[in-house]
């Protein structure tokens, strides 16, 4: 395996093919653009198909005709071209697709800025369209991840039938990184292997691709058959990864993707001071690995929970829903594009581990902010 | 039954047994009769799939022995643009009504036609909003009283309904297109000509296709069937010109 | 070089910044290391200014985002105004002479003019001023092997021979340039 030097943008096309996903549909908007511009010439090398879309709404329902023909597919946009795609979007979850959707965030609401961002975690693990749905979300937090993510996120959507969500900022879209891709690369699927795939109805029954129920009771089911699949996705897929979580941390960190990466050199910086901090890093934003989080945040040692973002408090609802008030949960982060700095997390961190005169101070700084 | 009576009009293969939904009057049974037979005719049923709309037809595929996709309201050429692209072997098809396809659907239907997918588009045309209940449409006529027009199509504050046949045939992108009617025998005999060339075209390879087909609603039109194919005549007709608009065999003037 | 190591590359576009801080990416990456090159995509990049960070370690690399860079090299005057602010105390600031005329400022930084520009119009190509600029860099600080950023110039450039001569000589003419420069500890 050699290693190559590549754009997060570009290496996260490349780990496409190398799944075996040849069917890119995508609509252009920065930061997420050499996607596209890497895979309009790459695709074309592997026999694949690349196609441009007149506007992202057109792109979601491509990926949506072009799943239910069993094949592989891909489209890749950042946040406002997400939100263009979130009917698709609730469609291809209605009618289990399996589709892989990467969305490199940049700051919002509105047309907001290019810059990077975490504020659509609410879109991506809360549905974004409507109807009882989810979707299964991989967070990287670099170049390395996002192609290991790319390739499990296929896995994943195929198993599961269901859309699958890569979350990056922009920053793991536009940084370089050494990056390694499978020595094998993947063959494309063929439609015959499912019993649900569009192949043609010759010598058997026809097969619908819907989520239209106007009987009540089937609509129920289907949602139904859609909650034990996301029970089975909890149950499996979470994931995470624990950096210098020790008996002697005094406060957990929660943080994911490259935020997670700052959040580890503010650790290791103030390991230099003798305060000691761990890090616990969700890799699945869903399933959110809550009850790992649980069995972390309350141990002993632990005085405070503080979540790290870049947003204004997205997955922190996540986090305090998990730590049930066992611990004080805290937050900080930057939004519109400022990504916060390390000096500015460590300034935070010894603020709350500051010993207090006053006992009502422990309580979590979050609440007093919701409540005042 | 007596051995010396033979079937001479049967259903075609490609549909289903199932009992259609639509209105009496109501000429979708028709034209997805006139889809059918051409399946039939050219050999393709078992490799088609068809894209369903948002409206009236949007349970077409209960009524067709043909795979299908439900796609989000106006977005019929999107979806089948993304499955003919990954399956170029397959026969694709979308069937839409004027709501979904000349209002919500617009850019998607534009944008593929223009790309010359190698699809074929059903344009049912009845100048009304059928499923929500007899709404004005981007093709309701002038004048023509519906729940949101009940004065009648004021085209001083709305505009005048979109000839979806012309405006697509402005496009520089070779393509099939023509305006088919199915009110009289005649006119449904070429109706189904039209139909049939179109997905011969795509069995070739050839270009995008759309055959737009004139249809009527006497349930929200507020008369009778029969008041119904006159009123195609009478005021449909003029307004949407009968004919070929685009042939890519047809040379360019 | 132990730890890590961290510089700012920052001027026009067109004056090939990308391009000199990926070389380093590439070659660090190539003797083995953790590497991360990370540009400016903002407004900034459309107003003709760009810079890219380039992070060197020998363990995972944290925050890809860097507060207080160890490292400078400044091609133009708008990019000495912003990041001589933030730069750590110690840290080497490699200004282009060519185009910049003032100082830092600050005198807890190892501060080196050197006129690129001119340099590179004396090897026949303004083009390498960037090279006469990375050759300094890594000269100063060691942070890889010369000899293996010529060979990586050569894996990049093998095929165009004047090409390869040309930016071989800017190498030379950069490290010259810091000849007897001793940066502390090879922060």
């Amino acid at each position: 395996m050699t290693k190559k030097l590549m754009k997060g943008n570009e290496a996260i096309g490349e780990a496409a093919i190398a799944a075996g996903a040849i069917n890119y549909f995508a609509y252009p908007i920065t930061p997420q653009s050499e996607v596209a511009e890497y895979l309009c010439w790459r695709l074309p090398e592997v026999s694949g198909v690349f196609v441009q879309g007149e506007s992202e709404v057109a792109v979601g329902n491509m990926i949506f005709g072009a799943a239910a023909s069993g094949k592989r597919v891909f489209t890749t946009s950042s946040s406002p071209g997400i939100s263009l795609m979130q009917e698709s979007i609730s469609y291809m979850a209605g009618a289990h697709l399996p589709v892989v959707i990467l969305n490199i965030m940049r700051g919002g609401p509105g047309l907001g800025g290019i810059l990077p961002a975490q504020s659509d975690y609410f879109q991506a693990t809360k549905g974004g369209g409507h109807g009882d749905y989810r979707l299964i979300v991989l967070a990287p937090a670099s170049v390395q991840e996002a192609v290991d993510l790319t390739i499990l996120a296929f896995d994943l959507a195929d198993k599961y039938r269901n859309p699958v969500m890569i979350i990056g900022d922009g920053m793991i879209g536009q940084m370089m990184e050494s990056v390694e891709f499978p020595e094998k690369y993947r063959d494309e699927n063929n439609p015959d292997d499912f019993d649900w795939a569009l192949t043609g109805a010759d010598n058997r029954p026809a097969r619908i691709t819907k989520s239209l129920y106007l009987d009540p009771k089937k609509l129920e089911d289907n949602s139904i058959k859609l909650a034990e699949k996301y029970k089975k996705i909890v149950e499996a897929e979470s994931r995470h990864e624990l950096y210098h979580v020790s008996n002697d941390n005094q406060l957990l960190i929660i943080s994911y993707g490259t935020m997670a990466r700052i959040c580890q050199t503010v650790i290791d910086e103030l390991a230099d001071e003798g305060i000691s901090v761990g890090l616990m890093r969700p890799i699945t934003l869903y399933p959110f690995p809550g009850a790992e989080l649980y069995a972390e945040a309350t141990k002993k040692n632990i005085k405070r929970v503080l979540t790290v973002e870049m947003s204004m408090g997205q997955m922190v609802e996540d986090v305090e829903r998990y730590v049930v008030g066992k611990k004080p949960v805290d937050f900080f982060g930057r939004t519109g594009g400022i990504v916060p700095t390390p000096n500015e997390v460590k300034d935070k961190i010894r603020e709350l581990l500051k010993p207090s005169p006053k006992a009502k101070k422990t309580k979590s700084s979050r609440k007093k902010q919701i409540k005042g | 039954m007596s051995s010396n009576l033979i079937t001479t009009f049967k259903r075609p293969e490609s549909m289903s047994d199932n009992t259609t939904h639509y209105c009496p009057g109501c000429t979708h049974g028709i034209i997805h009769r006139m889809v059918a037979e051409s399946l039939d005719e050219l050999g393709v049923s078992g490799r088609s799939v068809g894209v369903a709309p948002v409206g009236c037809s949007v349970l077409i595929y209960n009524y067709f022995n043909v795979d299908f996709i439900e796609a989000p309201h106006g977005r019929a050429p999107a979806l089948a643009t993304g499955f003919k692209r990954v399956r170029p072997d397959m026969i694709v098809f979308t069937y839409q009504g004027d709501g979904d396809l000349a209002s919500i659907g617009m850019g998607e239907i534009v944008h593929a036609a223009n790309r010359g997918e190698k699809f074929t588009t059903i344009f049912v045309n009845n100048a009304i909003y059928g499923m929500t209940g007899g709404q004005m449409a981007p093709t309701t006529m002038p004048n023509q009283k519906t729940t949101t027009s009940p004065g009648g199509r004021d085209t001083d504050k709305v505009g005048f309904p979109i000839r979806m046949s012309e405006m697509l045939s402005t496009l520089k992108t070779p393509s099939y297109i023509a305006r088919v009617a199915v009110h009289t025998p005649l006119h449904a005999i070429a109706a189904k000509k039209a139909i049939k060339r179109a997905f011969q075209l795509q069995v070739e390879n050839r270009c995008f296709s759309m055959v737009e087909v004139l249809s009527t609603c006497p349930t929200n039109w507020g008369i009778t069937p029969e008041a119904s194919t006159k009123w195609v005549e009478s005021d449909m007709v003029p307004y949407y010109p009968l004919g070929l608009y685009s042939d890519p065999d047809r040379e360019e003037t | 070089m132990s730890g890590q190591i961290d510089v700012v590359f920052a001027g026009f576009g067109g004056q090939g910044i990308m391009t000199a801080g990926q070389l380093l990416a590439y070659t660090a990456m190539e003797e083995g290391k953790q590497v991360c090159w990370i540009p400016s995509y903002g407004p900034e990049m459309r107003g003709g200014t760009a810079n890219c960070t380039i992070v060197v370690s020998d363990t995972r690399i944290g925050s890809p985002i860097i507060n207080n860079p160890a490292g400078a090299c400044v091609f133009n005057r708008p990019s000495l105004d912003k990041f001589v602010p933030s730069l750590r105390a110690g840290a080497l600031l490699l200004i282009n002479s060519s185009l910049i005329d003032t100082p830092s400022g600050r005198s807890d930084l190892i501060e080196v003019k050197i006129p690129i520009n001119e340099i590179a119009m004396k090897l026949g190509n303004p083009k390498a001023a960037n090279m006469v600029m990375l050759a300094a860099y890594v000269k100063a600080t060691g942070v890889v092997k010369m000899k293996s950023l010529e060979n990586m110039l050569i894996t990049k450039l093998g095929h165009k021979k004047s090409a390869l001569e040309i930016n071989k000589r800017a190498f030379k003419e950069g490290a010259k340039a810091v000849s007897g420069l001793q940066v502390r500890d090879k922060v």
